[in-house]
């Protein structure tokens, strides 16, 4: 494991009291593979990849929990000379990561001269490589960020994030304000990259059509905690926690034949106050009384490839052809019989 | 059956900044934003505009409400042409066509209670107030906030998402409108609610009996609401029929590419090159011919002389493509 991730919790403190953005979460990634963290918004994704970063917004918080890099765990300080070298970020919007006012080359052997003490000869020269490495011509180095396509930025990005050979790259969103066909192209390039450099990659979205296109495993979250990961063909293919299932049905597919997606009733918790038990409660249709006062704790990886945060986790075949049905879905938080 | 919405050669072009050169030689370089779009929307049909960004699609909704005109060409509404509207029938058309606009979380203003942004459109349409109240309970009924009294005096931001993208369109409704162009609707909402909003508008189409324009950039999720689909590129129309042939077996070799470009939520998906070189041109200097020549991987000497014309094919299904005619 390149990155093992336990039991993290990250507060927000906000004039209406203390938000448990991530609550708990646990999940790691191996070398070498691509792992797509998923959940809808608020669900803590983006928070816990801030918090490996040490780059958490000034009213958050690591509250509790261990962040393991290559065996050793990491903290805000520790983490900050891993940046670039070992730990690379590619952010949603290509935008936000370059300056509108230095050209793109500029930025790049910036990076370069500042974090990885090249010379600027030596600078440029692999400037241009990292253009090269990413699909972008080597003439367009001294333009400015305006001047690209929102898919060359992006392309930009990743070239500025790859600068320093990380062995880890962590992506938010980094395909979502795309056009399809400018997406597939990236998705595209993420792939090779990661298989000619042996990245690990770390891919944030709330996408599964994406994560299913891109990754090799998959963690979902939901209200701040891991409730299921695995291999993707596992856990898109058969799911055993219900939000996984809810979200399954929900999303749409282009190639199915069916006419109707079936939406998941309510909305997720307000994370100031979640409800006690598992956080799906709620909106479960398979949930049990004992379900709104325990939660489970998902099952360790070491002893199996797919596990679920579910009480029912042993009923997942049984729940999963249950789940298919849209009339399963139509009971509305009122707890199941068994 | 037939149409309510007619566009016939519509020409759109927007106006960009001039360099120094192009003042000299008094030229004014334009974007063109449409170049000739014609189709027909029958009275009750829900048809689907996709394409990447600036293809022309906001705009063709935005001049299909008259929110914008046209530089040539026309859009008739009900056999009433859009270009003379004025006075009191330019306010009943108004009334009878409505924008549901994409992002909830901007449609509506933070400052303004949930009451005061649905009674809007009925004190600009000159409602009488005594009816206000019925009128804003009926299409709270309609996208199901039975309970409007929870609702009317709270802010936007007091709202959920899925909440709020309900309240948008009850607004749209409150005048009970026949036509309504929504311009990505559900685009900003999470996975989980956005099927809910689908079904509702589906819903609230049938049994209104409205007919509908939905503005995507989502294949995979017009395919959800509605039976015909147009397919833009660079300002025109390059494919236009049922959604499910459209999606199943697409003829224009950008359609092709634009499918074979959506993922899908299956790890076995294929993952083999795209069949499409390079990137959207400049819309101010598109190619000459065909727009999708210089992308399109079967081009030959004709796509570079002539634009293809939208040629109907046997099923309801036009394309505009060389190929198909040959």
């Amino acid at each position: 494991m390149i990155l093992e991730v336990d039991g993290l919790q990250i507060h927000y403190h906000t004039a209406g009291g203390t938000v448990r953005a991530v609550d708990g979460a646990s999940f790691a990634i191996p070398e070498g593979r691509i792992v797509g963290l998923v959940g809808e918004s608020g669900c803590g994704k983006t928070t816990a990849v801030r918090a490996i970063m040490g780059v958490l917004a000034e009213n958050g918080r690591r509250a509790g929990g261990r962040v393991t890099f290559k065996g050793k765990p990491i903290d805000e300080a520790t983490t900050k000379p891993l940046l670039w070298r070992d730990i690379a970020y590619v952010p949603q919007s290509a935008m936000s990561s370059l300056d509108p006012v230095y050209t793109v080359g500029t930025q790049i052997v910036e990076v370069l001269t500042k974090r990885g003490r090249h010379g600027r000869a030596a600078a440029r020269a692999r400037a241009a490589e990292l253009f090269d490495l990413v699909g972008l011509s080597e003439s367009r180095l001294g333009d400015y960020p305006h001047q690209f396509s929102g898919g060359m930025r992006q392309r930009a990005a990743i070239a500025m994030a790859l600068a320093l050979e990380p062995s880890l790259l962590l992506a938010d969103e980094p395909v979502t304000a795309l056009d399809v066909i400018v997406q597939r192209q990236i998705l595209d390039t993420l792939r090779a990259l990661q298989q000619r450099l042996k990245l690990s990659m770390v891919l944030v979205t709330h996408d599964i059509s994406v994560v299913a296109y891109l990754c090799d495993e998959v963690v979902v979250m939901y209200a701040g905690q891991v409730i299921e990961s695995g291999p993707v063909r596992e856990v898109l293919g058969r799911p055993r926690h219900p939000y996984t299932m809810g979200l399954r049905n929900a999303f749409p597919d282009l190639m199915s034949d069916a006419l109707e997606l079936v939406p998941i009733a309510g909305s997720p918790p307000d994370l100031g106050d979640p409800p006690p038990g598992c956080r799906f409660t709620p909106r479960c249709p398979f949930a049990l009384a004992s379900c709104s006062t325990q939660a489970a704790a998902i099952g360790s990886r070491q002893d199996r490839a797919h596990v679920s945060a579910c009480l029912r986790d042993g009923e997942a075949d049984h729940l999963r052809t249950s789940a298919l049905d849209p009339v399963t879905w139509q009971r509305s938080s009122a707890y199941a019989t068994s | 059956m037939a149409a309510l919405v007619s566009v016939r050669d519509v020409v759109k072009h927007f106006p960009v900044a001039r360099s120094l050169g192009e003042v000299v030689r008094r030229e004014r370089p334009v974007v063109r934003a449409l170049d000739g779009v014609s189709f027909d929307v029958g009275a009750g049909d829900a048809v689907a505009i996709v394409g990447e960004s600036g293809c022309g699609k906001t705009t063709l909704g935005r001049l299909m409400l008259k929110l914008v005109e046209p530089t040539t060409g026309s859009i008739t509404f009900d056999g009433s042409a859009l270009g003379g509207l004025k006075g009191p029938a330019l306010g009943a058309f108004r009334r009878q066509a409505q924008l549901v606009f994409q992002n909830p979380f901007d449609a509506l203003n933070p400052r303004f209670t949930i009451y005061r942004a649905v009674a809007e459109p009925l004190v600009n349409a000159g409602i009488p107030e005594a009816e206000h109240a019925d009128r804003i309970a009926a299409a709270f009924r309609r996208v199901h906030l039975p309970d409007l009294d929870r609702y009317l005096d709270k802010y936007p931001h007091q709202l959920s998402g899925g909440q709020l993208q309900r309240v948008v369109l009850a607004r749209a409704l409150v005048l009970a409108p026949r036509f309504l162009v929504a311009d990505e609707p559900v685009s900003m909402l999470d996975v989980s609610v956005r099927a809910g909003i689908l079904a509702l508008m589906r819903e609230v189409r049938d049994a209104m009996g409205l007919t509908a324009i939905y503005i995507s950039h989502d294949l995979a999720l017009v395919r959800y609401l509605c039976d015909r689909t147009l397919v833009m590129y660079l300002g025109t129309i390059v494919e236009d029929g049922p959604t499910g042939e459209i999606v199943r077996r697409p003829r224009h070799p950008y359609t092709q590419a634009l499918v074979a470009a959506v993922p899908v939520p299956d790890p076995d998906q294929s993952r083999a090159p795209l069949p499409i070189k390079g990137n959207v041109p400049d819309a101010r200097e598109p190619p000459s011919g065909c727009r999708f020549r210089d992308r399109c991987p079967h081009a030959f000497a004709r796509c570079t002389d002539e634009p293809p014309p939208l040629r109907a094919l046997a099923d309801g299904h036009r394309v505009a493509c060389h190929l198909e005619i040959n």
